[in-house]
């Protein structure tokens, strides 16, 4: 946003359009951002939200154990739907990491200055949500202990994955993805733990930090490297995921049953994906801000931002139910007509309703202004668009298994139980993994604060 | 031990207040003829390696990631060929043994890994990181690099280098403060 524009000089959209409210300095940046991991006490709220998060994460590890104990029959997937939570649970997770890719990777690309105080905790989102995401599958197997198998390693077996299947490009697309955002998570991270290195004063603090900076010292020649690297891998990790969920799609589009096999779900599961992600960088900026007085950092305008490009994403989700259902309906193929029949009618059809308004009709109040700059209502609609992403995966699992070609293999998909809890199990893995990384390691960029308080600086001269 | 003086002086280190001061400050060292310094910034500044004359060919990154690319592409594809036509041929569907269009986004995660993997610890490597021990940490103030003072080191094996006349031209070059920097073995 320039500040020359005259159109724009009004005082309120100047205040809209701020990516660091003024009077910031390296000094006051570095304060305040170390200070929430270095110096401020726990607080009874963090405390309590730790709590709960942590209840819902021994809700998972019993869940897992009761799973390896009894095997996949206490889930509600049967024949023909083999595939129920699980494979739900795991494409809403694996998407919403990717809107912290697009963060930290394309927005960096496009050279957007408003990616600076949301990136880091939006790459630690894509991790903790890929460790989410990854459970999944893994419990799915039934033998989670045979889960290298997929791995290409010589066996005494002599036999190899087979990588014809999409399965097995999945688990090179979810591990190359967790390994890079990890990765570029730590890249980022170098300079911030030698921050907190050279301001810890507690010994145990300055050694673990110290030892995850690894003597970093801020050389002009290790910054020259460092950025060149930072930029390759905002450059590879780019078309990585674009190709991460465009391989979660093949999972469904190379198989031939109803509703499924389209080519239309490679861009619209991307753009689905990057829809829920940026509703769930929402979800956790709001609080995070509101907790740890960071207004000044995450201003009014990332929030906008993101509500645009949910706005747009979810025009492109909305484009792709609009073909699936035209291509159903003009291919006359009469398994496809039927799908739509069943999506409008069947006994699933709740959740399809649901899904539309949850998804189209209510993130359409984001063309309004109003909307998009009030907090409150921005928080309610990520939570919404977050159930609208789930309940998509729902439809095209369940609906689609339950009623494919012949009538005589039809069934109905009932969630158990231990399907909630699963579920519910992972969400608190995700918030405990958040709680912690608030309270451990610099939830903005401190090293990219700074720069961007000395480009402010610059252009007021 | 009985180390002549030279050794355990690592160089002199200046500070400055902003990255402009710094670039400055870098220039003129430059034009005095010093060659063996660096510069250390809490943020990485533009233009700051070109004013201390590190070139193009300074920066091996890239190529190291495309070497790791172009691995992990070519040895990801031809595994799969190799295990697909030879080690393990199965038909599948009818499918040639070399259905390579199948065995693309295999290559293509395995490219990404692979340029990934070197970028990172090629970046580390070539900046000699993890590196647990440097003089400058000795510097009490040096802890302000991470945080907001920005530093240029002369270092002291540079041949110009004289500790009393190098910290005198630091001092005429506007360093707020110039701190000899001493390795405690």
């Amino acid at each position: 946003m320039s500040a020359g524009d005259s159109s724009v000089n009004s005082p309120e959209i100047r205040r809209l359009a701020r990516v660091l409210e003024p009077g910031h300095s390296y000094g006051s940046v570095t304060d305040k951002i170390s200070s929430i991991v270095l110096t401020r006490p726990v607080s009874i709220g963090w405390l309590a939200g730790f709590a709960v998060a942590f209840s819902l994460l021994m809700l998972m590890t019993v869940s897992i154990a009761w799973l390896i104990t009894k095997g996949v029959g206490i889930w509600g997937i049967n024949i023909p739907i083999g595939w129920g939570f699980a494979i739900v649970n795991f494409v809403w997770w694996i998407g919403i990491g990717h809107a912290g890719t697009l963060i930290s990777a394309i927005l960096f690309l496009l050279n957007q200055k408003w990616r600076t105080s949301i990136n880091r905790f939006a790459e630690a989102m894509t991790l903790f949500a890929v460790a989410c995401a990854g459970i999944f599958p893994l419990i799915h197997t039934g033998r989670p202990w045979m889960a290298y198998y997929m791995f290409p390693y010589p066996s005494t077996m002599g036999i190899w994955p087979q990588f014809r299947s999409p399965l097995i490009w999945d688990v090179f697309a979810v591990s190359t993805y967790g390994t890079v955002s990890a990765l570029f998570w730590f890249v980022g991270l170098i300079p911030d733990l030698a921050t907190l290195r050279d301001r810890a004063t507690n010994k145990a603090a300055q050694i673990i930090y110290g030892m995850l900076a690894m003597g970093w010292r801020g050389s002009a020649r290790h910054w020259h490297r460092y950025q060149s690297a930072y930029l390759l891998l905002a450059g590879l990790a780019t078309p990585l995921v674009l190709s991460v969920h465009t391989v979660v799609s093949f999972d469904f589009s190379i198989a031939i049953v109803p509703g499924w096999h389209t080519t239309i779900f490679p861009p619209y599961f991307v753009a689905g994906a990057i829809y829920s992600g940026f509703a769930m960088v929402l979800t956790i900026a709001i609080p995070l801000r509101k907790a740890y007085d960071l207004e000044d950092f995450i201003t009014m305008r990332h929030l906008e931002n993101m509500a645009k490009v949910m706005l747009a994403t979810g025009l492109i989700v909305a484009y792709g139910y609009f073909f699936e259902f035209f291509m159903s309906l003009y291919s006359g193929n009469k398994f496809d007509v039927f799908l739509v029949h069943q999506r409008l009618h069947g006994p699933y059809a709740p959740y399809y309703f649901a899904l539309i308004l949850c998804n189209i009709l209510t993130p359409q109040l984001l063309w309004i202004e109003k909307v998009r700059t009030n907090v409150a209502a921005l928080f309610v609609m990520s939570l919404v668009i977050n159930l609208g992403m789930w309940l998509e995966r729902f439809v095209i699992v369940v609906i689609s298994l339950t009623r494919d070609f012949v009538p005589s293999a039809w069934g109905r998909y009932q969630a158990t139980f231990w399907d909630y809890s699963t579920f519910a199990g992972t969400i608190g893995l995700f918030v405990t993994l958040l709680f912690l990384f608030v309270r451990g390691l610099p939830a903005i960029s401190i090293a990219e604060m700074r720069e961007l308080v000395a480009h402010s600086s610059e252009e007021d001269q | 031990m009985n180390v002549p003086h030279a050794n355990v002086c690592y160089g002199l280190l200046g500070e400055f207040d902003s990255p402009k001061d710094l670039m400055v400050a870098a220039r003129k060292v430059r034009e005095a003829g010093y060659r063996h310094i660096d510069a250390y910034a809490p943020f990485p500044v533009e233009g700051l390696s070109q004013a201390l004359g590190l070139g193009r060919k300074h920066d091996l990154v890239p190529l190291v990631t495309l070497i790791g690319g172009l691995g992990g592409g070519l040895g990801g594809f031809f595994f799969q060929l190799w295990v697909n036509a030879s080690s393990y041929p199965m038909n599948i569907g009818g499918r040639p043994l070399n259905s390579w269009p199948a065995f693309i986004p295999v290559t293509f995660e395995l490219t990404v890994l692979g340029a990934s993997l070197f970028a990172v610890f090629g970046m580390l490597a070539m900046n000699r990181l993890p590196q647990p021990h440097h003089p400058l940490f000795n510097v009490a103030r040096f802890k302000r690099a991470s945080n907001d003072k920005f530093f240029l080191c002369i270092e002291a094996h540079d041949p110009k280098f004289h500790l009393a006349e190098t910290a005198r031209f630091l001092q005429s070059i506007h360093a707020q403060h110039v701190i000899e920097v001493r390795d405690e073995d």
